[in-house]
């Protein structure tokens, strides 16, 4: 974490001069002396690494260069619109994907099988805006069923704004999901077949066959729990990348989430914004990370039991 | 001499990859669709119909015609024009060309950089290859869009804005190709690991070799398999971050544009009713994108000795 | 009648460009209380068989004629019915207990999810049959040990487990495929005496799939040799082992190294492929033969090493030892062996020796002078020159992408840089004859020869330089007891021709003892026995020699 709040904080420093791009050309020499002393520009670097760090722990990021608003207020009013997205798609992406890999990677050949590994490699060869753009065209255009861009209606819960508990918020939430999660959902089909044959090739599942294990249990309770094993990790990561795609699929469904600020924060070069979002993002993968350490502790047992053999 | 080149050949025809090759059809037909979108790009001051650049040669009496097929459309402008009186053929191929150089260069940058570090990480080991491994540990956990777009956007900022243009494609290769390396680097350094316990490594060494002799003669041709099935899926992932970057408005300037930029303008166009101008880029984009994925996948299943 | 009886079987495996087969037309009889077994070296089809039986061939192998009469059945006649025969008819081990085992579900987890396939008994009953039936196999504190995962047990414990696994729903017949290869001598005279065990006590007819003559001679009722996918002989053991009919049993008798006595050379029955009765060492003509002198020409003087699993500190809670404190001398001319099983320090003290890891403590003195403290690379090359080795394993010890010539030519050229290409490919030439290649070898590449080749090339590339020392690390380990024996009569050869001195490191006392004047028996990294072959072998010292004498399966105990 401390990395990437180093990272952050030489982008902010380093990069460009943050008073130029601050205020307009007609300001003063003498007015930007005097700006750059209040913001405490002049003090040396550590101290002002130092307040960097004290500052983002608390959520405070600075000023938006482009859009004069405290950048708190604009990622906290962005969060919900994004986290929401990421979540249904993850969903969407893992569920359908695991099921899918499964069933491709028992049943290896047959049409059926056939078929979706074409279009799984179709999806990993569709960019997620030529999906998005192709969805908006299809349904909101040509069948005019669902909106093409925006939220739809919103409720406000204090801290959080959901579409979830609004018809015109899920209609909204359907294409951006099924687009942003396309991507990830192909590439998980692949993996879990992957997996799956691989783990049908081991001498383990040829003994459980020699021992008259039915196919139906092998495939389910010993290929299955060994195969998802990797899944878990992959899950995390997807998550991850699930949040950065969504910038795609934030701009082309003008979705209002943290996504589409930070495409236009780069557009602008507004760093306060591409600082904080990068140390956000930074959180959430460190958070992840460390949720799935914890989940692979519990799954596999030579993690959990490391006391070596005991020799007889 | 001739025999030798004889049994080139021969071993060629002979050998496995050639004939999981023929008894393929995937891979013939992408081959083949792959070897004519480089070519036509390649030479595509010969191929295309018009010159898109040429100010000269457009007339925006020309503008929005629709492809050949449909009612308005003209023999001449097989797929159509854009806004501009543009032949829409033409700009895709030029497109196509920029699309390939900065995916291939990035690519070419990322396996250069990935594998020399993921060869001598796995190769020397102790705390230089725990460096190395880190390093690629954070980075992966980064998306490679979210890692471009930030490089991007760090050179926006240091360099001034019309140097920006002017180096826009040599920042966008070193974004993509910084993005991508770690996969490069992770696949060398386990393959180099396998490879570096096998006794033909212990034999050169106790002979005497070099170590960079040993890690360029004897290792680096026995990780290249691997290395190449993910070049080429690398590839798809570079042209297809190309575009998306060129979409958003962040990567190639619009003098030279890509397939991606000529989505986006056509995007523009998409609501009243001018479907090809988006259309045509983006199917050939993911045609493309295709061809090089099916290539892929079949490297991937041929190269694999699992799965035999 | 015979409880098993398997008739014309045979097996083909569709390959991309031509059809193997894999067993063509085996005739096979088991009886109740007896052990069968079915020998041959690889590529016989004796696995093959084995997995047939139960029909667990995997694509794209198939069973294309023949019948499996069990018990009076013909339990292929239905191919989808086989499956209710497994396990509860027929049980099936295979080779590797470490890769048999479910990893993420418990022994206990696994033994009842057997059982109550095909017994129909309650969770609670299950669970008191399987704890019995660890108790059966030897598995000490069985109720505690039931929850245990696959990894939490030693290599033989974990085939105890497997064999559990395989008797736990009472079959019949038992297959068992090479059981104990992968473990140490002393475990594996373990598992064959639990083997031999079961087989009275539960009166059943196995099938013990191995290509060691040994084991066969000491477990063995009657034995059934294949080669090739056919059924070359089938008879007592006594028998067959004492009195073989066919030329191919013959010969494979005669490869395996006798356990007691020494000879001058194995002996190798003409077959089909024509041998050379003497190797015609053309690399003599360029050889800068050493007069042998009667000194030392290697000493080991307290040699230790350890190896740290940390990076950064030396924490005594991760390392470990792998030699302690050995010391040992080769005279010149002399073939001296290492001994041991696995872990034993062996092979590690051979690394030492040629250089590939520093050693912790101790040095190593070569033509007196101390290896171990050179520091310069230049120097080191000397030295290089004169210390060259072999390995084990045929497939990893070239560089599949290079051409023989490419392989043999690198020593070549690096120590001699203003050799000419001419010079160069005649040296090949004579190389690659001295180990009884052609000299078209030297165009092709690794792929298209078999491992005894690949051996015979790799000794031409440590004969490159001219050592005076060779290391070879259980160079015949991964062969074929036909092949092993033909490569070891060529060491033999050359050793005496060119003078050569040999370290030569195995864990087969049988062969160690044909190639070895001295010998040094190590366990866990300890020095245990060092003496003279003939002595070691007849009046052992240590206890831990006395085991592994015991211990070893040999041929010649079909003659008590």
């Amino acid at each position: 974490m401390l990395v990437v709040a180093f990272v952050s904080f030489s982008l902010f420093t380093f990069v460009g001069d943050p008073i130029n791009n601050m205020v307009g050309e007609e300001t003063s020499d003498q007015e930007r002396a005097e700006l750059r002393e209040t913001l405490g520009l002049n003090d040396p670097i550590h101290i002002q690494f130092t307040r960097f760090v004290v500052n983002a722990s608390q959520g405070e990021f600075g000023i938006s260069y482009q859009l004069r608003r405290p950048v708190s207020d604009l990622i906290s009013e962005r969060l919900p619109a994004t986290l929401e997205l990421v979540i249904v798609s993850a969903l969407i992406a893992l569920i359908s994907g695991t099921l899918l890999g499964v069933y491709t990677g028992i049943n290896r050949k047959g049409f059926l099988s056939d078929t979706i590994l074409a279009i799984s490699l179709l999806g990993v060869s569709l960019p997620t805006f030529v999906i998005g753009i192709l969805f908006i065209y299809l349904f909101a255009v040509i069948l005019g069923v669902l909106p093409s861009f925006g939220r739809g209606e919103v409720i406000d819960l204090g801290f959080w704004s959901t579409g979830f508990l609004t018809v015109s918020g899920l209609k909204a939430i359907i294409l951006p999901s099924v687009t942003l999660s396309l991507f990830q959902m192909t590439y998980i089909i692949r993996l879990v077949r992957a997996e799956m044959m691989e783990i049908l090739q081991t001498d383990y599942i040829k003994f459980a066959r020699a021992r008259g294990i039915s196919e139906k249990s092998i495939h389910y309770k010993h290929a299955l729990k060994n195969g998802l094993i990797p899944v878990i990790t992959i899950a995390g990561i997807n998550i991850g990348t699930l949040i950065a795609f969504s910038i795609i699929t934030e701009t082309v469904f003008q979705w209002p989430g943290m996504g589409f600020l930070f495409i236009q924060a780069v557009k602008f070069v507004d760093i306060p914004i591409m600082s904080a979002y990068l140390v956000f993002i930074a959180f959430v993968f460190v958070m992840i990370n460390f949720i799935v350490d914890i989940l692979y502790y519990f799954i596999d047992p030579r993690i959990r039991f490391k006391s070596e053999a005991v020799s007889g | 001499m001739d025999s030798q080149r004889l049994t080139l050949l021969n071993r060629i025809k002979d050998s496995d990859i050639y004939f999981s090759f023929i008894k393929s059809p995937t891979a013939i037909v992408s081959s083949v669709i792959l070897v004519i979108i480089f070519f036509c790009s390649f030479f595509v001051e010969l191929v295309a119909p018009f010159n898109p650049f040429d100010p000269s040669s457009l007339s925006l009496m020309d503008a929005f015609t629709p492809p050949s097929w449909s009612e308005d459309g003209v023999a001449k402008f097989l797929l159509g024009t854009d806004g501009q009186g543009r032949d829409m053929l033409s700009t895709i191929l030029y497109g196509s060309r920029i699309s390939l150089i900065v995916g291939f260069s990035a690519i070419l940058f990322s396996l250069i950089l990935g594998v020399t570090l993921g060869l001598t990480a796995g190769y020397f080991g102790g705390k230089y290859e725990m460096i190395v491994m880190r390093l690629t540990d954070v980075q992966l956990t980064v998306p490679s869009i979210l890692m471009a777009l930030l490089v991007d956007g760090i050179a926006r900022g240091i360099i001034s804005r019309e140097l920006h243009d002017e180096m826009a494609i040599y920042v966008l290769i070193f974004a993509i190709g910084i993005s991508e390396w770690p996969q490069f680097a992770r696949v060398s350094r386990a393959a180099t690991l396998v490879e570096k316990n096998k006794d033909y490594v212990s034999a050169s060494t106790i002979i005497g070799v070099s170590n960079p002799i040993i890690m360029f003669k004897h290792i680096l041709p026995n990780i290249l398999r691997p290395v190449l099935v993910i070049g080429t899926i690398g590839l798809a992932l570079a042209i297809i971050a190309e575009s998306t970057l060129s979409f958003l408005g962040v990567g190639v300037p619009p003098t030279t544009p890509s397939l991606g930029t000529l989505i986006r303008i056509g995007n523009d166009f998409l609501f009243s009713g001018e479907w090809w101008i988006t259309f045509f880029p983006a199917i050939f984009l993911v045609i493309l994108a295709f061809s090089i994925n099916l290539l892929g996948d079949w490297m991937r299943d041929t190269l694999n000795p699992k799965l035999n | 009648m015979s409880f098993l009886k398997i008739n014309n079987l045979s097996v083909d495996y569709e390959m991309r460009r031509e059809t193997v087969y894999a067993a063509k037309n085996v005739n096979i009889e088991v009886n109740k209380g007896e052990i069968l077994g079915l020998v041959g070296e690889s590529g016989s089809g004796k696995s093959t068989v084995g997995n047939a039986i139960i029909n667990l061939i995997d694509e794209p192998g198939r069973v294309s004629n023949g019948s499996i009469v069990l018990d009076g059945i013909d339990i292929h006649e239905n191919p989808e019915n086989i499956v209710k025969y497994r396990g509860k008819k027929i049980g099936l081990i295979f080779q590797d207990p470490q890769t048999s085992l479910n990893p993420i579900l418990t022994i206990g987890e696994q033994l009842i999810e057997t059982i109550q396939t095909h017994l129909s008994l309650s969770a609670e009953e299950a669970k008191n049959k399987a704890i019995n039936l660890l108790k059966e196999v030897g598995i000490k504190d069985a109720d505690t040990r039931f929850d245990n995962y696959p990894h939490q047990f030693s290599g033989g414990m974990r085939q105890r487990v497997v064999i559990s696994l395989a008797l736990c729903c009472e079959p019949e017949l038992l297959i068992a495929d090479e059981p104990t290869t992968a473990l140490d001598v002393s475990i594996q005279s373990q598992i064959l005496d639990l083997i031999k065990r079961l087989t009275k006590e539960r009166n059943l007819a196995v099938i013990l799939i191995t290509h060691d003559m040994g084991v066969i001679s000491e477990t063995t009722d009657r034995v059934a040799v294949m080669k090739n996918g056919d059924l070359v002989e089938i008879g007592p053991t006594k028998e067959v082992l004492t009195k073989p009919k066919e030329i191919y049993t013959k010969s494979l008798v005669s490869s395996v190294p006798p356990t007691n006595k020494k000879i001058e050379r194995f002996i190798i029955i003409e077959k089909e492929n024509k041998i050379k009765s003497e190797t015609n060492i053309k690399i003599l003509n360029r050889w800068e033969k050493k007069e042998l002198r009667n000194k030392d020409l290697v000493q080991v003087k307290n040699l230790s090493k350890t190896f740290d699993d940390s990076f950064f500190i030396e924490s005594s809670k991760n390392s470990v030892m792998a030699v302690n404190d050995v010391s040992f001398n080769i005279k010149e001319g002399q073939s001296f062996g290492l001994v041991g099983e696995s872990g034993s320090g062996k092979s590690t003290i051979a690394k030492m020796i040629v250089n590939l890891f520093r050693p912790t403590l101790g040095d190593i003195y070569f033509n007196d002078v101390c290896i171990t403290k050179i520091k310069s690379n230049k120097e080191m090359m000397k030295f290089r020159k004169q210390i060259q080795m072999i390995f084990q394993d045929p497939y990893s010890s070239l560089n599949g992408r290079l051409k023989v010539k490419d392989i043999v030519s690198e020593p070549i050229k690096l120590h001699n840089p203003s050799i000419s290409s001419k010079d160069i490919d005649s040296y090949i030439y004579d190389l690659l004859e001295s180990v009884e290649l052609t000299q078209q070898s030297a165009e092709r590449y690794p792929h298209e020869f078999s491992g005894g080749q690949r051996q015979r090339i790799s000794i031409a590339r440590a004969l490159a330089t001219q050592p005076r020392l060779l290391v070879c690390d259980e160079p015949t380990s991964a062969l074929d007891v036909s092949i092993q024996a033909q490569i070891l009569n060529l060491l033999k050869d050359l050793q005496e021709q060119l003078n050569l001195t040999i370290l030569f490191i195995s864990h087969d006392l049988p062969v160690v003892r044909q190639m070895c004047d001295r010998i040094a028996v190590l366990k866990n990294g300890k020095l245990c026995e060092i003496s003279k072959t003939e002595e070691l072998f007849k009046n052992p010292s240590h206890d831990y020699t006395k085991e592994l004498l015991t211990l070893m399966p040999k041929i010649e105990s079909i003659y008590n």
